[in-house]
């Protein structure tokens, strides 16, 4: 990460790629990369963080991110993944932006998945993607350049608001992309996707490849006439608050699904966002934080459904019961999954 | 684009370059470094050879040179970290405490 850092401030387009401990690693320089406004692009090909040691898919290596400053998008599938990169250099670069960006994707299950994707071709992605001149860069401009110099108490504040502005102005950037990116290639993207969600009266809120899963479920459920829903979140970082809880304010109760655990003792970090994010309803949907899929524990269609199932529970007792639960794991007790 | 000499403490964000870039060089005059001192050196001129030792080992470049010879320190710049004391042959540089206003 630092090489990057070096690099972007050069005026190259730096790009690297990480996984679990790798990520954790560059922790501090994350935090430079993002505070030194350089647009670096990272893929995060999603593993646990070790310990105990284990190198299987959760989130916890980029959620453990999630407050570096970087932007952070979610692909459920390669297909994703691979328009999530076309779509990244533009998305930071731009220029009220100026933020490093990380593509994440979930570790083993899409990275060494076999999987038919549209390719498109060179000449197109480069005309999409364009040059990069920055501005400012250490090589090559008729000025000199300090990058990250140290910044005493009477300025640095001023810099992180300029830091957090730029990321609410990342929320616009990722929405003009994507409509050009569809204008492009067809393929449409926003912050999230919504799967069944109109008549939606029990929802899960998730990221990643579980969704795939989810809306075999969801379909299997229709077909029984349960008004099940998906919101899979693409975009985390910006996250997009007030979409959310708009999207979500017609359901009657939702389970938000973490797939990396928080140790807060109250919930996951997905959970605290999405809850934080409906506060603002005149009316909540009833949630729950189910923290699932562990350390590469599998999901499968079942378990999914006994999530959407323990919703109906919720929904026809009005009972909420426990707001953060496990689901995967072995227990000795009876447990809700 | 923004001078590092338009930026003071009173300017607010809009007004700051992202990220504190800089896109000149030169810029640390401006920062008058000085006011951390608690100890300050004593130029002794009387004892001082101008053999110029001191003026290499100083990590600040608050000794000025002019025409070959040392001058008084760059107050506005010395940290009062002392080095140049040690460095001296002469026992020219002496250190005393710092008297702030």
């Amino acid at each position: 990460m630092s090489t990057c850092i070096g690099a972007a401030a050069a005026g190259a387009r730096a790009v690297t790629a990480t996984s679990s401990a790798g990520l954790a690693f560059m922790y501090e320089v994350l935090y430079v990369a993002a505070s030194s406004r350089l647009p670096i692009t990272l893929a995060c090909v999603n593993r646990t963080l070790t310990g105990p040691i284990n190198i299987n898919n959760d989130h916890s290596d980029s959620m453990g991110a999630r407050d570096s400053g970087w932007i952070q998008i979610y692909a459920e599938n390669n297909q994703e993944a691979y328009d999530n990169y076309l779509q990244a250099m533009r998305i930071s670069e731009t220029p009220d932006v100026r933020l490093p960006i990380m593509i994440c994707q979930d570790g083993f299950i899409t990275s060494h998945a076999v999987e038919n994707i549209l390719l498109e071709e060179d000449d197109a992605v480069k005309k999409f993607v364009g040059e990069y001149n920055p501005e400012h860069a250490l090589i090559g401009r008729d000025h000199p350049l300090a990058v990250g110099p140290y910044d005493t108490c009477p300025y640095c504040m001023e810099h992180k608001v300029q830091q957090a502005e730029a990321m609410k102005n990342a929320k616009r950037a990722v929405l003009e992309v994507a409509a050009d990116f569809e204008k492009t290639f067809g393929r449409k993207y926003g912050f999230f996707e919504e799967y069944k969600m109109e008549d939606a009266e029990i929802a899960l809120v998730l990221i990643g490849s579980t969704a795939g899963t989810a809306k075999v479920c969801i379909d299997q459920l229709r077909a029984q006439g349960i008004k099940a829903g998906l919101i899979k979140i693409r975009v985390f970082r910006p996250f997009p608050a007030e979409e959310i809880a708009s999207a979500l304010s017609h359901v009657k109760v939702v389970a938000v699904m973490d797939k990396s655990e928080g140790y807060s003792s109250a919930g996951g970090p997905l959970f605290a966002e999405v809850a934080g994010a409906c506060f603002d309803l005149e009316t909540h949907p009833k949630m729950i934080d189910v923290v699932y899929g562990l350390a590469g524990r599998d999901v499968t269609v079942q378990d999914i459904e006994k999530v959407y199932r323990h919703l109906l529970k919720i929904l026809e007792t009005g009972i909420t019961g426990p707001r953060y639960i496990h689901m995967g794991q072995r227990s000795s007790q009876k447990e809700v999954f | 684009m923004i001078h590092a000499k338009d930026i003071n403490e009173q300017s607010p964000w809009q007004e700051m370059t992202p990220g504190g870039e800089i896109y000149e060089g030169g810029t640390a005059r401006m920062t008058l470094t000085g006011q951390w001192r608690s100890d300050v050196p004593v130029w002794m001129q009387d004892q001082c050879k101008q053999c110029l030792m001191c003026v290499p080992f100083c990590p600040d470049s608050s000794i000025p040179v002019v025409n070959g010879k040392r001058t008084d320190f760059d107050y506005d710049h010395c940290k009062g970290c002392g080095i140049c004391m040690s460095a001296c042959p002469f026992e020219a540089i002496r250190m005393e405490k710092e008297v702030h206003d």
